[in-house]
């Protein structure tokens, strides 16, 4: 096991860690950052619940080396209220009852966040298609793909 | 009558804890850390049926970093949720009976560490005969319970209410269908963690995600030999339940007996692989239904059967098993009704509650039936269930006790809403609609273990700056049953629900609640949040008569105040209320409880189906098929449901849309399946469940009945609304294709067979063909109620 300083942006702010060389970047962000927002649920890829964001583009921080983002910014759910204020995102997930044991939900934000970064008002089936990679077993769906529209509408 | 005004009641609220749940900031438990805390991993049988003959963690014990390693030896005692069905150990002993089951555990110091330390363990194994399935467990094979050859039958059940011979000679037409229902897993997001910390005072601390805080208590009371006094359980946040964590698990008493042999705080947290061996799901059951019918669809006798394939271990499966029989008669009048079931042992992961527990099975072969039995008789799906429902506050034959009941307003409303009578047998070919119905307990009427205290207690303090905190041992598992509490008490006292401090799940600090497990919170722990809060009240609103000199009949409490409605000069704020209550009665707090009334009926295993009340449902499903590839698309879904009433019109038409989703993963792609007796793909990946792209527009439907007994009439919704989907969808498939899948899951390669079968001219049936052959012995013969007589 090689233990290696690794800098990372994460949220705007740099941090640098001594960690295992094959440490993931889920790992990282838990265990050695604290930061226990991002979830896991399975740690190979296939939930989505660990999703995060490098520099903007949705990835599955459990794939994802933690040395590989080196070098790019890596937003998670504990970035997204600026200020303490919470994004349109967040406030119309609580508003519309998107989460209801809110274990996918950061996975969820992150995801959505990304794909309204890009599209300023997507279609229901554009909502379906970028998030379809993202698990949840409470909901069915339909609250979250309602939140996501009511995000875009009101300004992201 | 005039509607109550109510002001949080019925509206549909954010969660209170929604805030923390967008940031980020919910503290799941394997979220949690300790200073100094150990990583804890399970060493898990890669047999089905063996005996251990050796086993050695010497060389596990000298790796650098492992701080503890235990067997079966260090957990001699068994346990089990169900007092009579006390068959498992934490770690095995002896033997293993299915892949999966925990053999030894590691605390290290981190997860690494650990993982090396679990392939250091030797344990060597002598195979033995397995039991992979219901046709086999009905063969003399090697025991799985016990020594020896036998049927690996856990437990039988049969039992004949009325006289179903005389009901089948009244019956013009007799039909009989074979169904199987193959099992199903809960696949919650959030894997199962439990943080055990034993500390320097001798008390044991354990954060776990559980949905029976209380059940866990007692489980750990027994296993670890220590004081329940000395032992607090804390159910962090559930990530997702769905009955998948009611059990005491492995893994929660594993890591309590680490931490104590260690002195340091363990975590474990399983791996998704884990979770699926954990399982608990959904029983596969195979069916055998007959039924007497008059010429108009009225039934006059229902003989039901059922073989349930249990997997390894008891769990809740004698329950279970009593499910499978007990609510077929909570829609439809069954005037004469005989029940047969047996449940068997099987070298598999344990099977237990899901969502549903042991009643979406049989809701799905008698809802099946129904539709067949309607063609034969030249009826609709409509009229044969209508001809025979229900009475809202009446007594089934099986002894159950109906109050409020709204299901001919949900039939009547899903029929409309989704043009039910315009497109049944009239869709273009590939397109068809299906309906069905059900209805599910709110809360079973009596406790897992036997005693005559409260099922639910709450209790309620108010601080002297008018600060309300509640405390209640339900565990929020999603459902939202802290936001429901926190709804109850804000109505009664005034206040706006957001505002009060909710401390729930702790057996330290809250008083009993049974659990989040059979659709039991809102009833039962509404009830007594509603009693507390009422007491509270009472006592505020005394003080605050007589410091206004007034008397208590013209106060009301609302909007922040106490006070004469209407006369802002007689009013004062709560807090100013309630500092007049402490003045004059000393400390304000007060405590309520529920227990359910007494409905068993006369006769054994009448304690399973008992509620205080039912809700009913009604879907109707609309799917569009492809003849050739045999895929399924679920065009819409209109369900309704007789929630009592609405206490958050937004967590109602959640829970409806959830089961929606979760009956429609059942019904089409999800199967904990096995190849032998091993998982075939425990993976998310290979456990396929609906993703976005697979699920259709869902139209909830509320119906208000108002039930009598519920808190503001409110009845539950966490269960009833997945039960009806299956069915419906079996029955769209029909009016789609012509075709009859009497087996769940309803995947494209059977809807192809049943088209092959068709187009050679067959019946365009696939499913089983019959169930195994057992002998039930003599029926427990029960009178039917008194008011039933003919």
């Amino acid at each position: 096991m090689i233990d290696r300083i690794l800098t990372l942006s994460v949220n705007g702010r740099e941090h640098r860690v001594l960690t295992p060389d094959h440490r993931t970047l889920l790992e990282l962000l838990r265990e050695d950052l604290r930061l226990t927002g991002t979830k896991h649920g399975c740690e190979l890829g296939e939930c989505g619940a660990c999703t995060v964001l490098l520099d903007g583009t949705p990835v599955l921080s459990c794939l994802t080396l933690a040395r590989s983002a080196e070098g790019h910014a890596v937003t998670t759910v504990e970035g997204l209220a600026a200020g303490g204020v919470p994004a349109p995102l967040q406030d119309a997930f609580t508003r519309l009852g998107a989460a209801q044991c809110g274990y996918c939900t950061p996975g969820m934000l992150m995801a959505a966040s990304a794909l309204l970064n890009s599209v300023l008002d997507p279609s229901t089936a554009e909502i379906q298609e970028a998030l379809s990679g993202n698990l949840c077993r409470c909901t069915g769906y339909g609250k979250i793909v309602a939140a996501v529209r009511l995000a875009a509408r009101s300004g992201r | 009558m005039i509607a109550p005004r109510f002001s949080f009641v019925g509206s549909g609220r954010p969660r209170v804890d929604a805030g923390d749940q967008v940031s980020g900031r919910t503290v799941f438990a394997d979220d949690m850390s300790l200073p100094g805390m150990l990583i804890g991993r399970q060493l898990r049988s890669p047999h089905g049926h063996a005996r251990i003959t050796r086993i050695d963690v010497r060389r596990a014990l000298a790796l650098e970093g492992v701080e503890a390693v235990i067997t079966g030896a260090d957990l001699p005692i068994t346990y089990g949720i169900l007092p009579v069905s006390q068959d498992e150990h934490a770690l095995a002993l002896e033997r293993v009976r299915y892949v999966g089951e925990p053999v030894a555990a590691v605390a290290a110091v981190d997860a690494e560490t650990a993982a090396r330390g679990l392939e250091l363990i030797e344990v060597e194994y002598e195979p033995i005969e397995e039991t992979a399935s219901i046709d086999e467990a009905a063969t003399d094979r090697v025991l799985i319970h016990g020594e020896g050859l036998g049927r690996n039958v856990h437990r039988a059940a049969s039992l004949e209410f009325g006289d179903v011979a005389t009901g089948f000679e009244e019956a013009d037409h007799i039909r009989e269908d074979v169904y199987d229902f193959r099992g199903s897993t809960h696949a919650a997001l959030e894997q199962h963690a439990a943080v055990a910390s034993f500390g320097t005072d001798g008390r044991l601390t354990i954060w776990s995600s559980t949905q029976v805080p209380h059940y866990l208590h007692r489980a750990l009371e027994k296993v670890l030999e220590l004081p329940a006094a000395q032992i607090r359980v804390v159910a962090t946040p559930v990530g997702g339940g769905f009955g998948g964590k009611t059990d005491p698990f492995s893994h929660e008493i594993v890591a309590a007996r680490l931490s104590m042999k260690t002195g340091r705080p363990v975590k474990i947290t399983l791996s998704r692989e884990e979770v699926f061996y954990t399982h608990r799901g959904r029983h596969p059951v195979l069916m055998w239904v007959r039924t007497g019918f008059r010429r108009d669809g009225t039934i006059t006798a229902m003989h039901f059967r059922t073989h349930l394939d249990g997997g390894a271990f008891g769990s809740y499966g004698l329950a279970t098993l009593y499910y499978t029989g007990a609510l077929q008669t909570t829609t439809y009048r069954i005037p004469h009704y005989k029940f047969e079931g047996v449940r068997v042992f099987t070298n598999k992961p344990p099977c237990g509650p899901k969502r549903g527990h042991g009643t979406p099975q049989p809701r799905f072969a008698l809802e099946c039936h129904l539709d067949a039995a309607a063609a034969d008789l030249g009826l609709d799906p409509v009229t044969i269930r209508v001809r025979n429902l229900v009475e809202p506050y009446s007594t089934t034959v099986n002894y159950l006790r109906i109050t409020s009941c709204g299901l001919r307003e949900c039939i009547e409303k899903v029929v409309a809403a989704s043009g039910f009578g315009d497109k049944h047998g009239k869709l273009p070919p590939g397109r068809g609609v299906g309906l069905a119905v059900s209805a599910y307990m709110t809360g079973a009427g009596l406790p897992i273990y036997f005693n005559d205290m409260p099922q639910s207690e709450v209790s309620i303090k108010v601080d002297r700056g008018g600060g309300v905190t509640v405390f209640s041992m339900a565990a929020d598992v999603g459902q939202g049953s802290t936001s429901v509490l926190a709804t109850i008490v804000g109505e009664v006292l005034g206040l706006d629900p957001a505002t009060l401090a909710m401390v729930t799940a702790d057996t330290d600090l809250t008083p009993v609640d049974l659990g989040s497990y059979s659709s039991r919170v809102t009833f039962m722990a509404g009830n007594a949040a509603l009693e507390a809060a009422e007491r509270i009240r009472d006592t505020v609103v005394a003080a605050v008569a007589d410091e206004l000199g007034t008397t208590r009949d013209v106060l009301v409490v609302g909007d922040g105040r106490v006070g004469v409605e209407g006369a802002p000069e007689k009013s004062i704020p709560w807090p100013d209320a309630v500092r007049a209550a402490i003045s004059r009665t000393g400390p304000l707090a007060a405590s309520g409880s529920y227990t359910a009334p007494t409905l068993a009926g006369p006769y054994k295993g009448s304690g399973v189906g008992i509620s205080p009340a039912y809700s009913f449902s009604a879907a109707v499903v609309e799917v569009e098929c492809d003849a050739e590839t045999g895929h399924v698309r679920v065009e819409r879904v209109w369900l309704a449901h007789d929630i009592g009433r609405a206490l958050n019109s937004l967590l109602v038409e959640g829970q409806i849309e959830g089961g929606v989703y979760m009956g429609l993963g059942e019904a089409l792609m999800e199967e904990q399946a096995y190849r032998g007796t091993l998982h075939r793909g425990p993976s998310l990946l290979d456990y396929k469940m609906p993703t976005f792209l697979d699920v259709p527009p869902v139209e909830s439907i509320l119906v208000e009945t108002v039930d009598p007994e519920g808190p503001f009439g409110a009845k539950e919704v966490g269960q009833g609304p997945l039960l009806p989907v299956i069915p419906a969808v079996a029955n769209a498939i029909h009016d789609a294709l012509g075709v009859r899948i009497d087996e769940v899951p309803i995947t494209p390669d059977k809807v192809v067979r049943a088209m092959r079968d068709l187009a050679r001219g067959g019946s365009g049936r696939v499913g089983p063909a019959s169930v195994p052959e057992f002998d039930f012995g003599r029926a427990n013969r029960v009178a039917v109620p008194e008011g039933l007589r003919p």
